[in-house]
């Protein structure tokens, strides 16, 4: 696969990891964060750790938005199904995560709720056009690389004068998330962080202009990294060189796919369908402020919150759950008492288990065999 | 919720959809999110949609970077991306 | 005699007097089914099928599956051709001499008979192929909306020679673990004919009778440890239930692992793993590290193990894991499969 397989080259991995260990500053520590579910996930499954000296600590961010949604928001949406009888559509991401009462998306399917898998939300628009006699709702979630299709079919389904179709919104934005990850740093139990590695694909729609007030402000390096492992390996380098030399500014490795503009034409829909929401719950970080979007007053049709009536209901995580902690980069899943034991993938008890890139789950599965 | 992939437009259909090609495999993906899509572009798809385009001469100058890495780990040279 | 209009398999379908036990259902039985496989088993017309006893020596072996595939017609098979193979192939996993294979057949009222004709002839031809006889069966009809078409449960018996010892306990450190070829091609194919996946691709399903194969290799190299063919949950399901009944672990090597390009073309646009992905042409052994080079010359001699590769070894490993070295060089865990393997999108 083109511009895929070169980036996964095990030679090139090496050259770079023999320039990392040469520039780490002895006695120094590195403690990066990789904010995007998607880098957690690539790290583990192509063992990155292996490659990078032990000075270098990576930390695991809140960048994955099934991790963070709350179990509120996924009863509501279970409730669409059940009590509403609405055909659900969701991202198969979604259909595992426990919810209340012992339900998830995928044992009320089973229990006879309509809800559908779908790869993409072209999908959810095209039953609704099938099924003219049945109500259709997509269950959106995602960060701003997500948010641009939502927002496409919102516009197409009011062009097309759908009067059964409507989007339950609950996609997220990842600047106030790392602004939240920074504040909390005053934390007691905070592991102060020396830099960030940022989004790949969300940087492709929002550029990455965004980044540079928050790296000034916070003095803290964010280099922007492509999704594969070299990119990755590229990357920590990069924000290596910048914390030896006492920099902090933004840094674009995903130079093929990112510009400081971004998706202009994609922000540009975004805005036109979308609003920011003054406050959204974010499991296991709490009420973050300005970090969510909801649907314009003027797609209000198309808004399944106003539709329905959907009312949210926090629920709280279970006690023994370090969750909040380890999406913050205070503890690292290893640290959890229920990890592995009473919370696996196949059970998970919090957000960080429920999604293969929760560093939870991605430690779990590909890297409990290391005991350090 | 990143994971997209790069992958060329083998054919541009009506209503603002293509059919890309990656290693062999065809899908039909809607270009509603970008501009001036062509034959033969590298385009970055996500669900089922194309949010931006992957710049064939920045990829080669990256990889060239990686290439470089492995030659030289010289901590005294510049970074190629300030 | 008197006169029975013969069966309408190009505008019939199945009605619940195909089940019930009357007229109707003789009649599709000697018209399809005793037609298509037509062995003097079945041509006897009896509840079940006498066959002499094997030699005295060695054991026999009994193995089920059911088929519940959705398609029902796919690239590169059926469910008709995939229930013969997949019964086939597990009695020879034992390390069995398949002899003779039963079938049994859950069908929807309403089902087209054209299709199910099609699918029988496909079993018929499967079997045939393989020298192993459908010799004995069942029908039953399901109203409309209780079934999916149709259910096929397949049993096969077969005999294990003395001296054959496979069993998934086997496996040993320094033990080397060998793939018969590509990974990933069923679930692949399959999976291009779900509706909401819709992608093109030229992937056939690997659906083949693996009995000559297992005969080549034990040939080769009658202390085989262990064998299995990685159909749901893929060679990472296999890999991890050896490792459980052995208490070992293993170490392999991503890139020796054969996976066709246009497979991990469509595991990245779906976002899965090839390891977790089903097969059912494919097997995977364990043998001794002295007998490993005999046995992948073995397997590449054969047409189903032409791309057969040595892709790791058992291990000491209180813990049981199967580790990996990724292509990239780090290593990682290939641990069980969780849930279903639906499409991530992350």
């Amino acid at each position: 696969m083109k511009y895929v397989d070169e980036f996964r080259d095990g030679e090139l991995a090496r050259g770079i990891a023999r320039a990392i260990a040469a520039e780490v500053v002895p006695g120094r520590n590195y403690r990066l964060m990789e904010f995007c579910g998607g880098h957690t996930h690539a790290i583990s499954r192509y063992g990155l750790l292996d490659l990078l000296p032990p000075a270098v600590r990576m930390i695991h961010g809140p960048g994955c938005p099934v991790c963070v949604l709350p179990i509120g928001r996924i009863d509501s949406a279970i409730d669409l199904a059940r009590e509403h009888g609405v055909i659900l559509c969701t991202y198969a991401d979604t259909m595992r995560v426990p919810a209340s009462g012992g339900l998830s998306m995928l044992k009320a399917k089973a229990q006879g709720a309509d809800i559908r898998m779908v790869y993409s939300c072209e999908d959810a628009l095209r039953i609704a056009r099938e099924n003219p006699a049945r109500e259709v709702v997509f269950f959106a979630i995602g960060f701003e690389t997500t948010t641009p299709p939502t927002a496409a079919i919102i516009r197409q389904a009011a062009s097309l004068g759908l009067t059964n179709f409507s989007v339950f919104c609950n996609h997220v934005l990842t600047p106030a998330a790392m602004v939240h990850i920074m504040e909390s740093e005053s934390d007691p139990d905070a592991v102060s962080l020396d830099g960030f590695v940022g989004p790949a694909h969300v940087s492709t729609v929002i550029g990455y202009q965004p980044y540079e007030a928050f790296a000034a402000h916070y003095r803290r390096p964010v280099v922007i990294a492509g999704f594969e492992p070299l990119d990755v390996m590229q990357s920590i380098l990069m924000l290596v060189r910048q914390i030896n030399a006492g920099r902090a500014v933004v840094e674009n490795e995903f130079t093929r796919a990112v510009t400081r503009e971004g998706n202009r034409k994609a922000q540009a829909l975004t805005d036109a369908v979308l609003e920011p929401r003054d406050s959204f719950d974010w499991r296991g970080l709490g009420e973050v402020p300005k970090s969510a979007l909801k649907i314009r007053a003027e797609y209000g049709l198309y808004d399944a919150e106003q539709r329905y009536g959907i009312a949210y209901r926090q629920v709280p995580d279970h006690k023994a759950c370090e969750c909040a902690a380890i999406l913050r980069g205070h503890k690292q899943p290893a640290d959890c008492k229920v990890f592995g034991t009473v919370c696996t993938p196949d059970h998970p008890i919090g957000a960080c288990m429920v999604s293969s890139e929760g560093a939870c789950a991605a430690h779990y599965t590909y890297g409990r065999f290391r005991t350090k | 919720m990143c994971l997209a992939i790069p992958a060329r437009v083998i054919e541009v259909l009506d209503n603002d959809q293509v059919r890309i090609e990656l290693g062999g495999v065809h899908k039909a993906i809607s270009t509603a999110l970008v501009e001036n899509v062509a034959v033969g572009d590298y385009l970055i798809v996500h669900v089922g949609y194309a949010i931006g385009k992957l710049d064939p001469q920045e990829a080669e100058e990256t990889l060239a970077v990686f290439a470089a890495m492995g030659k030289s780990a010289d901590p005294a040279e510049p970074s190629a991306y300030i | 005699m008197a006169y029975s209009r013969p069966i309408d398999f190009k505008h019939g379908r199945v009605d619940l007097t195909h089940g019930s036990g009357g007229r109707a259902m003789a009649q599709l039985i000697h018209e399809l089914f005793v037609k298509c496989f037509d062995n003097e088993f079945l041509n006897a017309q009896n509840d079940g099928a006498c066959f002499p006893l094997p030699p005295s020596s060695g054991r026999m072996v009994m193995a089920t599956d059911s088929h519940v595939v959705s398609p029902l017609f796919f690239p590169g098979g059926d469910i008709g051709c995939l229930s013969v193979h997949g019964t086939i192939n597990d009695v020879a996993m034992s390390g069995g001499r398949p002899l003779y294979l039963a079938a049994s057949f859950i069908l929807e009222e309403g089902y087209p008979l054209a299709d199910l004709k099609r699918i029988v002839e496909s079993m018929a031809h499967a079997a045939r192929e393989a020298g192993v006889p459908i010799v004995t069966g069942d029908t039953k009809v399901v109203e409309e909306g209780k079934g999916d078409g149709v259910f096929i449960t397949t049993t096969g018996v077969g005999v294990v020679a003395d001296g054959i010892n496979v069993s998934g306990s086997r496996a040993r450190p320094g033990d080397c673990i060998l793939v018969s070829g590509f990974m990933g091609d069923h679930g692949v194919a399959i999976m291009s004919e779900r509706e909401n996946l819709s992608f093109e691709t030229t992937i056939q399903s690997d659906t083949a009778a693996l009995h000559g194969l297992v005969a080549a290799m034990l040939d080769a190299v009658p202390d085989l440890h262990c064998l299995r063919d990685p159909t749901r949950g893929g060679l990472a399901a296999v890999l991890n239930e050896f490792a459980g009944q052995s208490g070992c672990g293993m170490r392999l090597r991503e890139a020796a692992i054969p996976v066709r390009g246009e497979v991990a073309a469509a595991c990245e646009l779906l976002g899965l793993d090839p390891l977790y992905v089903a097969n059912e042409g494919k097997l995977v052994a364990i043998c001794a590290a002295d007998d490993a080079q005999r046995l992948l010359c073995a397997m590449r001699n054969h047409p189903l193990g032409r791309d057969a590769a040595i892709i790791g070894e058992v291990i000491e490993d209180a813990n049981e894991f199967v580790q990996m070295e990724t292509v990239f060089g780090g290593r990682r865990m290939v641990d069980w499969l969780t849930g279903e393997q639906l499409p991530r999108i992350c």
